[in-house]
């Protein structure tokens, strides 16, 4: 079981190094988003702290959804999809492999660049710690739950647009954990009550989320 | 792996398909043992695909079961994949990955280790010396189609389901996908295979189930 999930991490991680571009355009994308904002509303100090977990997070949300539209489609196209299907492995072992290897690549790009996004937002060290945190427990949630959507607009024609309507009100708990956790930290209440949920809503999202992935991606080839 | 009993390994039992509105075809049965060929024709649009699919446990069928050694492949899955092997109109290969990276990968998938030797080995015996290492988006139709169909020499599955395995081959690698399907069914496998042309297939274990017409 461990075997062919080692090899699905390794397969997706190696064609993604090959094609770098595709990585690179989600993290620009976070950064460009969560730097517009401080841009656009002016440098008040205050101002910028308030805001920056919200944005952050929401700039988080919309690259790992952004992300997400290729997760299977390309093994769609080409066919190594409906072999998958195929395979005496259980589907969802390989989904998990899918989503894991999809989140190394563009989930934890986005953890490592916020706290370098902090600093334009004025974030102290332990709040940016929090920061840090909250996403790597939350980004995974995010691959996790948006897989289930790419899975079911997978060969649609107005896909991505619906893949949003889909995922994006799945990803609001993350989102207020996640936010609320720096908001917390950053006024002294401390964030480990939202830290803990965000691991409960991953660990839910572990079990859950690859079986009705593997569901959907049956529906989609049949 | 084929089973020397007398009863038919992969049975079809009254099968109906459809696609959106349309029924494809309807109360088709008939059954394939060890060493059988089934070549299966008819017209563009007659369901040849849909039947290979609905074999393959990748589509629902309306009504009807299909029963691998007695039991219904939707209750297997996972045990009746061990035993198949489905090519379709895709090739199923990663463009980004080079030829000897598609070859193991799937060969782990399928639940059997292929080392490097062993696959560099297969893709010489289907054709493919000199281009084992380069990514495959760079090679031919023909070439791409090729290494798919080196998947056939390196698994051990007993039910080989190939739609359209000849097109984009040319002369010799027809000739060559022959001798591979004969030689499978030959050692007790069994093949349903879908063409259009008028291949040499015909040897003394070939059935052939022509879709589209009244009866079937």
């Amino acid at each position: 079981m461990f075997k062919p999930l080692f090899w699905v991490i390794r397969r997706d991680l190696t064609i993604a190094m090959r094609r770098r571009s595709d990585v690179f355009t989600t993290l620009i994308f976070f950064v460009i988003v969560v730097s517009l904002f401080p841009l656009g509303i002016g440098p008040e100090p205050n101002t910028l702290r308030q805001i920056a977990p919200g944005i952050v997070w929401v700039g988080a949300l919309l690259a790992s959804m952004l992300a997400l539209e290729q997760i299977f489609s390309a093994d769609h196209r080409d066919g190594t999809l409906e072999q998958m299907l195929l395979t005496p492995q259980p589907v969802s072992v390989l989904v998990v492999g899918k989503v894991l290897a999809h989140w190394l690549v563009s989930g934890v790009p986005l953890v490592v660049m916020a706290p370098i996004l902090g600093l334009q937002y004025d974030l102290s060290v332990d709040v940016q710690l929090i920061l840090v945190a909250s996403l790597l427990l939350g980004t995974p949630a995010l691959s996790l739950i948006g897989a289930i959507g790419a899975a079911l607009t997978l060969g649609l024609r107005s896909g991505g647009v619906l893949l949003a309507l889909l995922v994006l009100p799945l990803y609001i708990p993350v989102l207020i954990f996640g936010a609320g956790a720096v908001e917390a930290t950053a006024s002294g209440l401390g964030g480990q009550a939202h830290l803990s949920m965000l691991a409960a809503i991953l660990v839910g999202s572990m079990v859950l989320a690859p079986l009705a992935t593997a569901a959907a991606l049956r529906v989609a080839e049949d | 792996m084929s089973t020397g009993t007398a009863a038919p390994a992969l049975q079809i039992d009254t099968l109906s398909c459809a696609r959106g509105d349309r029924v494809l075809f309807r109360d088709l049965s008939f059954a394939i043992a060890g060493g059988e060929l089934l070549h299966l024709k008819g017209r563009n649009g007659s369901g040849k695909t849909t039947l290979l699919r609905a074999l393959a446990g990748l589509l629902l069928p309306e009504s009807g079961e299909i029963r691998w050694q007695g039991e219904n492949i939707r209750a297997l899955r996972e045990e009746y994949a061990r035993h198949l092997l489905y090519l379709g109109h895709l090739n199923g290969i990663k463009g980004d990955l080079t030829a000897v990276e598609n070859l193991r990968i799937a060969a782990v998938l399928d639940g059997f280790e292929l080392d490097e030797t062993r696959a560099w080995a297969v893709l010489d015996e289907i054709g493919l010396r000199g281009h084992e290492d380069l990514p495959t988006k760079h090679l031919s139709q023909g070439q791409k189609r090729r290494v798919a169909l080196a998947r056939l020499l390196a698994n051990r599955a007993s039910i080989w389901i190939l739609d359209e395995p000849f097109t984009a081959l040319d002369v010799a690698a027809v000739q060559l996908l022959q001798d591979v399907i004969h030689r499978h069914v030959a050692d007790g496998g069994m093949a349903i295979v879908t063409t259009h042309q008028e291949v040499a297939m015909i040897g003394a274990h070939t059935r052939t189930i022509e879709l589209g017409r009244r009866h079937v």
